[in-house]
């Protein structure tokens, strides 16, 4: 059952889901980055939903975990078309929006297989397989899991080809790096947690905390960054280029 | 082993984007310069060095904090941390790396010394308005 702590944190998420929205509103980038705004309103709505079946139902409810870990996948899937808006930002004067959503489609279907084909080799393992709820769970698990290192070795390339093409929109910039941070605290921390079942006692706590991460980052970065500010990209890279 | 692989790659990937936001933060305030009375408080006249981050620190808890900006200084808070821990050990080795944390170190120095003018004149509007009031 989340304590005190859990529903804080819960709420301030809430809250700073709502801000980006607002503040991209106030800013005139609602339109623009129509992608990352709704996946922004998703997230509140699906927060608010799991809030309120949290209530009904309880917590150790097969409900909650349900819509939980389902409202997650879809979730995750709604971010991994939230990077592929960005894509195409970034790629719109180069014409090469339709390879891009051709691309992301085959990978989001190639991470959807070989999910499958993870989990029904360990049920094959165990016995027989047979696509109930129990194998369903652990699939949409699974599938969650590869799609945050999907989206994050695609940040990762995203944010290489801005550097390499000289990407000097700084809100953009911002928007990008604050993805790509997201993505791998939350692929490392399942990484971890698949490592090591120490970590237990730590997970209930980290993964709350770092989903505030991007909403408090794009809330910054629509409120603070006027969409003419630029640049130099030279000055971000790791290695002085 | 593949939860191993993952988990290398994405605290490699979480370290050089921690590190390329953090600039991108720093970036976007090194353009604006400090007024005379900040050059004042906090001694930084044109460059300013990774020794005088702590002290502008200090000034910048002083003043009451601006919600938009919290999140901004932790974030170069932390990322100075990092850097010292890079300076004690692998700069030690790497003898480039010295003046790349040094030079780093002095930009989140400014960064701070910014927020301090932005605190400062916040004060400020805040105290006008309790008058006005």
């Amino acid at each position: 059952m989340p304590g005190p702590f859990q529903y804080c944190v819960w709420f301030l998420c809430t809250l700073l889901e709502v801000s980006v929205v607002v503040c991209s509103l106030a800013k005139g980038s609602f339109r623009r980055y129509l992608s990352l705004n709704v996946y922004m309103l998703a997230a509140c709505f699906v927060n608010l939903a799991r809030f309120k079946i949290l209530f009904t139902y309880g917590f150790k409810s097969s409900e909650y975990g349900y819509f939980y870990y389902y409202s997650d996948l879809l979730l995750t899937i709604g971010l991994y078309c939230a990077l592929m808006g960005l894509y195409s930002y970034v790629f719109e004067e180069m014409g090469a929006e339709q390879y891009v959503r051709l691309g992301a489609l085959l990978l989001l279907l190639g991470t959807a297989g070989f999910s499958f084909a993870i989990v029904q080799q360990s049920s094959s393992r165990m016995g027989h397989f047979v696509l109930d709820s129990r194998v369903m769970g652990h699939l949409v698990l699974e599938a969650s899991q590869n799609l945050y290192f999907v989206g994050l070795v695609l940040t990762y390339v995203l944010w290489g080809a801005m550097l390499k093409l000289r990407e000097t929109r700084t809100r953009l910039i911002q928007l990008v790096l604050a993805l790509g941070l997201y993505f791998s605290v939350f692929a490392a921390s399942y990484a971890l947690r698949n490592l090591s079942t120490g970590l237990s006692d730590l997970w209930p706590y980290l993964i709350p905390v770092s989903g505030c991460l991007l909403p408090m980052a794009w809330a910054y970065a629509f409120w603070r960054i006027p969409e003419e500010a630029r640049i130099a990209p030279s000055r971000l890279a790791v290695v002085p280029r | 082993m593949m939860a191993g692989v993952i988990f290398v790659f994405s605290a490699a990937a979480l370290l050089q984007f921690f590190i390329s936001y953090c600039r991108s933060l720093i970036a976007a305030s090194s353009k604006q310069s400090l007024s005379a009375e900040v050059k004042d408080v906090t001694g930084i006249q044109r460059i300013a060095s990774g020794d005088d981050f702590q002290r502008v620190m200090q000034l910048l808890q002083l003043c009451p904090e601006r919600p938009e900006d919290r999140n901004s200084v932790q974030a170069i808070g932390a990322y100075f941390r990092l850097l010292n821990f890079l300076r004690s050990t692998v700069a030690k080795f790497v003898p480039s790396m010295q003046d790349w944390t040094e030079s780093e170190r002095g930009h989140c120095a400014y960064f701070a010394a910014v927020a301090l003018e932005r605190r400062i004149s916040f004060s400020r509007d805040m105290l006008a308005q309790q008058m006005d009031a």
